[in-house]
């Protein structure tokens, strides 16, 4: 069992119900002080519901869960100090200014940051006084972003941070993220985007209706079956007879006239592929080698679509 | 200390920034003082307009900063997640509400030096009464203003709340003895509007500012019965998310 101080969050099975359903189903899982962990899954998961419960503004209905050694709802007031929140939707005062914002909350922390660093931070000196009304999406969550650090937090829960921003916004913030990490911070986040999740995080935990259906290293996830090679052609090819290349462990077409052959030898199934392609006439376009993505590794746990 | 002044501080930036809530604040009252003061509205019993008028402007100045600015803000911030967010601040619910308190406080009392202003320099009304009476039925209304105020934004939808925050302020306004006394309203009307707490709360205020003060029992009682009724259904019902 790994000490108590290398954990900044333990979860043990967890459970929260709403109306009877359960919304959170015997959730497990703990998060290293100093890394990155991301908790993927669609809409309606329980992602957000088990946040939640760790930042202390729901009871669970069972199970048990410690943040920085501490009870959420017990132990509030120790905790509040020590974390930073950003919320899925919002939260901010719709006509108050960043800088506004930003220097009320200094006043609520026993050692906090300063304002103007935290607007250099996230990039929004510019913008120090506009409302918060008048910001653009992606602004607005990285005011929320800064707000959530105001209180040099140890422990960083970022509720799908990246919502609304266009992809330059979101490469900005996960850069600010990383650069989080190196100063020693453990960020919790939840996120829908695999590439979010790919790129960010140094754990995934794919969760699904309530469940942890996998916990591991984003490259380990996506290497655990291997590499495969995929191709575009007519639909409706036999996947049997693509199966039964010598080189090839399976074949299949998620999508019509998508196929995705899964080898442990991508340079003979490319071999036996083309000319097997070039003896039956089929021409083979967007032929490429690779990692199953996380997307076909989600479709490949939980037998469905991860959708946005 | 330090946490609840910045709310506070806060809190009066946002207000100030909502033009509908300064007006219906801040200028309504000044405006109703100066028209009927004019136009020498003086119910029989009243030696000047200004006598009469005056504590019901005061009256209307406390409940509307309450009643009606405190509650809207406070329930479209409950609709945007702000409270929710500051929840997870240390900031205590304890305190965010004080900060609030003391916000509405500080409107009230630039209000209320604004109307007694105009009283004096416009209408040569000159401080007479039980100063400590009127005090008195100054918290008390502040009180039982803002508890209304929180009973509505922390249990119905913001838009629910708006709508019933600005009938409210015109049934108080007009049948609640603010801008006529309650026992020259039609006799069906007059009981019932005897026990709402504006009427309570102008006619303290009259009674205690009046020439021969008298402590307004009654009224006094009427107001407490509200404030613990408003107080403690909000500190029931009042959801922060």
């Amino acid at each position: 069992m790994a000490s108590a101080a290398a954990e900044a969050i333990r979860v043990e099975h967890l459970v929260k119900a709403y109306g009877g359903k359960r919304v959170v189903d015997d959730l497990s899982f703990s998060v290293r002080r100093g890394e990155i962990f991301a908790l993927l899954g669609p809409n309606g998961a329980g992602k957000t519901t088990t946040v939640e419960i760790l930042e202390g503004y729901r009871q669970p209905d069972g199970g048990t869960v410690q943040v920085l050694g501490l009870d959420p709802r017990r132990d509030a007031a120790e905790l509040k100090q020590r974390i930073g929140v950003m919320l899925q939707n919002g939260g901010i005062y719709p006509t108050v200014t960043p800088i506004e914002l930003l220097r009320l909350f200094r006043h609520f922390y026993r050692d906090p940051e300063d304002p103007e660093a935290m607007l250099d931070l996230v990039g929004l000196r510019d913008s120090a006084r506009v409302r918060y009304r008048q910001l653009s999406g992606g602004q607005q969550r990285r005011l929320a972003l800064a707000a959530a650090l105001m209180g040099k937090p140890e422990l960083l829960f970022l509720d799908e941070p990246t919502t609304a921003m266009d992809p330059q916004a979101r490469h900005l913030t996960w850069n600010i993220i990383r650069g989080l990490r190196e100063r020693g911070l453990t960020v919790l986040l939840t996120t829908h985007f695999m590439e979010e999740a790919e790129r960010l995080a140094d754990r995934v935990a794919i969760i699904d209706h309530g469940r942890l259906i996998a916990l591991e290293e984003p490259q380990v996830l996506t290497q655990a079956n291997g590499e495969e090679v995929q191709f575009s052609a007519p639909p409706g090819l036999d996947c049997a007879t693509l199966a039964a290349l010598p080189s090839a462990q399976s074949a299949r077409e998620p999508r019509p006239g998508c196929y995705v052959i899964a080898t442990a030898r991508p340079a003979d199934l490319l071999v036996e592929l083309t000319t097997w392609a070039r003896d039956h006439g089929v021409l083979l376009n967007e032929l490429r080698v690779g990692h199953e993505s996380l997307e076909d590794v989600f479709l490949r746990l939980t037998g469905h679509e991860l959708r946005e | 200390m330090d946490a609840l002044l910045a709310q506070a501080r806060m809190e009066l930036t946002l207000t100030l920034r909502r033009a509908e809530g300064v007006l219906i604040t801040m200028i309504v009252p000044i405006v109703l003082l100066i028209f009927f003061a004019s136009i020498g509205l003086k119910p029989e019993g009243y030696e000047r307009p200004i006598d009469f008028l005056l504590p019901g402007m005061l009256a209307l100045a406390v409940m509307s900063s309450g009643l009606v600015s405190l509650s809207i803000r406070t329930a479209y911030e409950r609709s945007y997640g702000v409270l929710k967010r500051l929840g997870s601040t240390p900031l205590s619910r304890p305190t965010l509400i004080g900060a609030k308190v003391l916000a509405t406080v500080l409107i009230q009392l630039v209000e209320i030096v604004l109307l007694i202003g105009i009283a004096s320099v416009g209408y040569g009304w000159r401080p007479s009464g039980s100063l400590a009476g009127a005090l008195l039925a100054l918290v008390l209304g502040t009180v039982v203003f803002a508890g209304l105020g929180l009973l509505m934004a922390g249990a119905l939808r913001a838009e629910t709340t708006l709508a019933l925050a600005n009938a409210l302020y015109l049934l108080f306004l007009l049948l609640g003895g603010i801008v006529w006394p309650v026992e020259r309203l039609p006799g069906l009307l007059s009981l019932p509007a005897r026990l709402l707490p504006s009427s309570a709360f102008a006619d303290a205020l009259r009674q205690t500012l009046g020439a021969q003060p008298a402590l307004p029992w009654l009224d006094l009682l009427i107001l407490a019965g509200w404030s613990v009724l408003a107080i403690v259904l909000a500190s029931r019902t009042f959801r922060w998310e």
